[in-house]
């Protein structure tokens, strides 16, 4: 039986308990429910979500663990040096499956009986040609061996899906009767119900715990693998980048360092943009800005980070990068050979620096306007103007928490996949002109990642080690960042 | 007192006495250029930002408009209905319509005098397989043999460009697609006013062509694709999102286990996207094979994603309902449990979905962990038919479409790429829109 149908049978024996648990309930006070523990709805619920949770449980365990069991069994079966040369257990395995799952459909679809499927010898028959048949292609001629794993493939499976469909039914069922019986009219239905609620509520508060391991398990484990592969100083202080499929990417040459040069320099240049703007920008809405200027202008700022990154790359792609070129690059306005193709370190840079404009401007903005009023009218009346108050008074007061402000954007920044991607190139290198296409961490993660590549080549491997580094290094600027801003808040509230 | 007057104005003491409040001392005037300058400054700094939004908004809509419509060709016809049996008596059926075709705009240049020669090779250069889309209209309605038919048929994408004056006559080389003689027709066509722009329906509605039909490609099935990431991400991403706000803001104990989900939720809302893309690579498709390309896994990714969002506005707009309203609740002897949900929550709500709204927005536009799971690349050609094929089967989403078509070499491509930019923020706006709308019609000031 599929997992959907077993999971609406289930669903369905839930809404039988839920019904059967209310009226049990109503029956052992003879109708009158001020005798209950709890409302009558309660006890239906107990025994709904006795029947419905555990039994899900199961199911869900069940289709991830059987799998795994299943094929650790038939891999064992495969003869390790049987193994043809260029291929791997894996490989096979996926061949197994196919021809599992090709067997299935020709049983579907009549072409072959039940029998036929779990008999059949590649030497007598021609397998390929039979699946064929049904529509499931196979590279390359099913020899016996894997024919014989794909057979006992599908027993295993079979077995266990009849096994899963019997063990959820009967838990479903155990639940419901256990519950059912336990109904009388003393029964803290409520109590016991509202504990179940507790328990969905932590576990659903525990998904950001789980998705933090997660990201952290899966940078860890693939990392390992590739300095397996790859030597760690190599990594980190290598100096070229030159990834090679060739020899499945032994003889490539993967330093970090060219990657993380482009990143902090276009992130520098996109500061240099945004911060100044930013910060002047924030300045004026708190402290100049009339009521109605600063209804209009500080939404309209916001709305640049709201605009997809997507949208700012083909930006930087298809307009600025061009425009630099007509200014600075061959035959240019300026009359300079500085720039050579529209994609460059400086075309990126200016547009994150744009997207970046309104996290620096709404974060300073509110933290000057934290900054206590009886500071700006102390700096006032002893004859300071507005901007030496600003100046000398508000910024000094509030510049932990811009400098917080400036790390995030900075954190922002480091970790911007999308601009990158389209606008700063895809050549590593070691530059100082920032109208030089170079590359980032981000952008190399998408390229080495993208297409089909098996995750066993440094040369895919590698994104995970440039992911970790780009998670730690962006993990600990926020935690800085947010640790300088507490603190600060701290102060003046 | 005295003395640190007499110290400050150093610039004018040998006048002895006080400056006129009335006139400025030269110190005041460097300092008051001073505050107008720093005011100029905040002032650009504005106007410079407003000038970029603008700058972006015009260039999307300068390069997107033009996606939305298609040059087509006007063309009258009358087909007699010996002309009809002739050409269906033909071995080559639809080369007879197409020559019929051809005489035909023939004539109409020779009664405005254009001269120009062309055959039906030209013919199929400019405007696709003319003869065919004829041969089915006509046996499809066999009524309107010997009547006047008006058609309008679409031009290919380079005519389009060469009209738009993004391609010229000497960018052309002579190939499979467009030869420099097919331009006089075009230009003959211009002159006898029989080129016009149409709305393209294509655009919004079509699916993804391969990378030699610019002029096909439209980014429906993309939507389509981004409908079910999102339909993954409010399911799960709502309930989830709301009750661990739940928990954290109503029942949570003040502990280390507390506080380390809270740190968590605060890290997570700031992790690059990409990393996200890394997980869901490595847990979706590597570890629990899933299929690659599908709606479900970029839902689930975009789901981890969105969930700091929805919980920081969902425990605020919890924190926001007074006290007293879980104190009356709570005194009339509901449970903990029976306040929250009874009572907090219903009030709560209009913020909740506001928060929702915006979250998903965000995902919705979230393009960076779509590329490696996958969905960039794949070229989207077909609708789904089923809800499990539209969450299992592999499409493109929007942002994805959109890189897609930016990537490819044939720069028609570009056009598309603004245009589903314009789709997208359209979708964008709308959303955001009805989350004010929300906001301004249901959220209560205590």
């Amino acid at each position: 039986m599929s997992n959907t149908l077993i999971l609406l049978i289930v669903l369905g024996l839930g809404v039988f308990g839920f019904f059967a648990g209310r009226s049990r309930a109503m029956a052992t006070v003879g109708g009158d429910r001020r005798l209950l523990h709890s409302l009558p709805n309660y006890y239906g619920a107990n025994v709904a979500l006795n029947t419905i949770v555990p039994a899900v449980i199961v199911l869900f365990t069940w289709s991830i663990v059987q799998p795994m069991v299943i094929n650790g069994a038939v891999s064992g079966m495969i003869n390790q040096d049987r193994i043809a040369e260029g291929s791997s257990l894996g490989l096979v395995m996926s061949d197994v499956r196919r021809v599992a799952e090709g067997l299935d459909v020709a049983v579907a679809q009549g072409v072959m009986t039940p029998d036929m499927a779990s008999d059949i010898r590649a030497e007598s028959s021609n397998v390929r040609e039979q699946l064929a048949q049904v529509g499931v292609p196979l590279g390359s001629g099913v020899t016996s061996e894997t024919l014989q794993a794909a057979q006992s493939y599908r027993a295993m499976a079979g077995t266990g899906n009849l096994l899963k469909t019997l063990v959820v039914l009967l838990v479903s069922a155990a639940g419901l009767a256990l519950s059912w019986r336990l109904i009388t009219r003393d029964y803290r239905a409520r109590n016991v119900v509202e504990k179940g609620i507790m328990i969905v509520l932590i576990g659903a508060a525990s998904i950001a715990i789980l998705t933090t391991v997660g990201i952290v398990l899966s940078l860890i484990f693939n990392t390992y693998e590739f300095f397996k592969l790859y030597p760690v100083t190599d990594f980190f202080f290598g100096t070229n980048w030159s990834p090679s499929f060739s020899g499945r990417g032994q003889s490539s040459e993967l330093g970090i360092l060219p990657l993380l040069w482009g990143t902090l320099y276009i992130s520098f240049i996109a500061l240099l943009v945004a911060v100044p703007i930013g910060l002047f920008a924030a300045i004026y809405l708190s402290e100049y800005a009339s009521k109605s200027v600063r209804a209009i202008a500080k939404p309209m700022l916001e709305v640049l980070a709201g605009i997809p990154t997507i949208v700012y790359g083909l930006f930087a792609l298809l307009t600025v990068g061009p425009m630099l070129v007509e200014v600075f690059g061959d035959g240019g306005l300026l009359g300079v050979n500085w720039m050579s193709g529209g994609t460059a370190v400086m075309t990126a840079g200016l547009v994150m620096g744009m997207m970046l404009i309104p996290f620096v401007s709404s974060l300073s903005d509110d933290i000057i306007n934290a900054v206590p009023q009886a500071m700006r009218d102390g700096s006032l009346g002893l004859g300071a103007t507005h901007s030496e108050t600003v100046r000398q008074v508000i910024i000094p007061a509030a510049l932990p928490g811009i400098v917080g402000a400036i790390l995030l954007a900075a954190s922002r920044a480091i970790g911007e996949t999308m601009i990158v991607v389209l606008g700063a190139g895809a050549a590593a290198r070691l530059s100082l002109n920032p109208f030089d296409a170079m590359t980032t961490v981000t952008a190399k993660i998408v390229s080495q990642l993208t297409g089909d590549s098996d995750f066993s080549s440094p040369v895919a491997l590698v994104a995970f080690a440039l992911g970790i580094t780009l998670f730690v290094v962006t993990l600990g600027l926020n935690i800085f960042a947010l640790y300088i801003v507490r603190k600060y808040r701290e102060q003046y509230e | 007192m005295t003395d640190a007057i007499s110290d400050l104005p150093k610039g004018k003491p040998a006048t002895g006495g006080h400056a006129s409040l009335l006139s400025e001392s030269p110190l005041m005037k460097k300092r008051n250029a001073a505050e107008a300058r720093f005011k100029l400054y905040g002032v650009v700094a504005i106007t410079v930002g407003l000038a970029f939004l603008i700058f972006l908004t015009v260039s999307i809509l300068r390069n997107g408009i033009p996606a939305f419509t298609q040059t087509v060709v006007n063309v009258e016809f009358t087909l007699s209905q010996e002309e009809f049996d002739e050409a269906e008596s033909k071995m080559l059926k639809t080369a007879a319509y197409t020559e019929i075709f051809v005489n035909n705009i023939t004539a109409q240049f020779q009664e405005r005098g254009l001269d120009v020669e062309f055959d039906a090779g030209t013919i199929e250069r400019l405007l696709g397989k003319v003869g065919g889309d004829l041969r089915s209209f006509y046996r499809e309605n066999p009524d309107q043999i010997g009547q006047p038919v008006g058609f309008e048929l679409s031009t290919a994408s380079r005519v389009e460009r060469y009209l738009q004056g993004k391609l010229t006559r000497d960018m052309v080389v002579d190939g499979r697609f467009l030869e420099a003689a097919d331009l006089d027709v075009v230009d003959a066509m211009v002159d006898a006013g029989i080129i016009g722009t149409a709305w393209d329906w294509n655009f919004i509605t079509g699916t993804d062509t391969g990378v030699d039909n610019p002029g096909g490609a439209g980014i429906g099935a993309s939507v389509i694709g981004s409908f079910f990431m999102m339909l993954v991400v409010l399911l799960l991403s709502l309930p989830i999102g709301v009750a661990a706000s739940i928990y954290l803001e109503e029942f949570a104990p003040k502990n280390r286990f507390t506080d380390l989900i809270e740190v968590n939720i605060s890290n997570l809302a700031a992790v690059p996207s990409i990393v996200f893309g890394i997980l869901g690579l490595a847990v979706f498709i590597q570890f629990a094979h899933l299929p690659q390309s599908a709606p479900l896994v970029g839902g689930l990714v975009l789901t981890l994603m969105t969930l700091p969002t929805i919980v920081i506005s969902t425990r605020a707009s919890l924190k926001s309902v007074p006290p007293s309203i879980r104190d009356a609740a709570l005194g009339v002897g509901a449970s903990k449990m029976q306040s929250v949900f009874h009572h907090v929550l219903p009030l709560a709500m209009p913020g909740i979905l506001t928060g929702t709204i915006i979250g998903l927005a965000q995902a919705l536009g979230e393009t960076a962990p779509l590329l490696l799971i996958g969905m960039v690349g794949y070229v989207a050609r077909e609708y789904p038919d089923s809800l499990t094929s539209g969450l299992l089967d592999p499409n493109s989403a929007m942002p994805a479409q959109i890189y897609t078509w930016a990537a490819r070499s044939d720069e028609a491509f570009f056009e598309k790429a603004w245009g589903g930019i314009i789709i997208l923020l359209i979708f964008l706006l709308t959303m955001n829109i009805i989350a004010i709308i929300l906001r301004r019609r249901f959220e209560r000031r205590w």
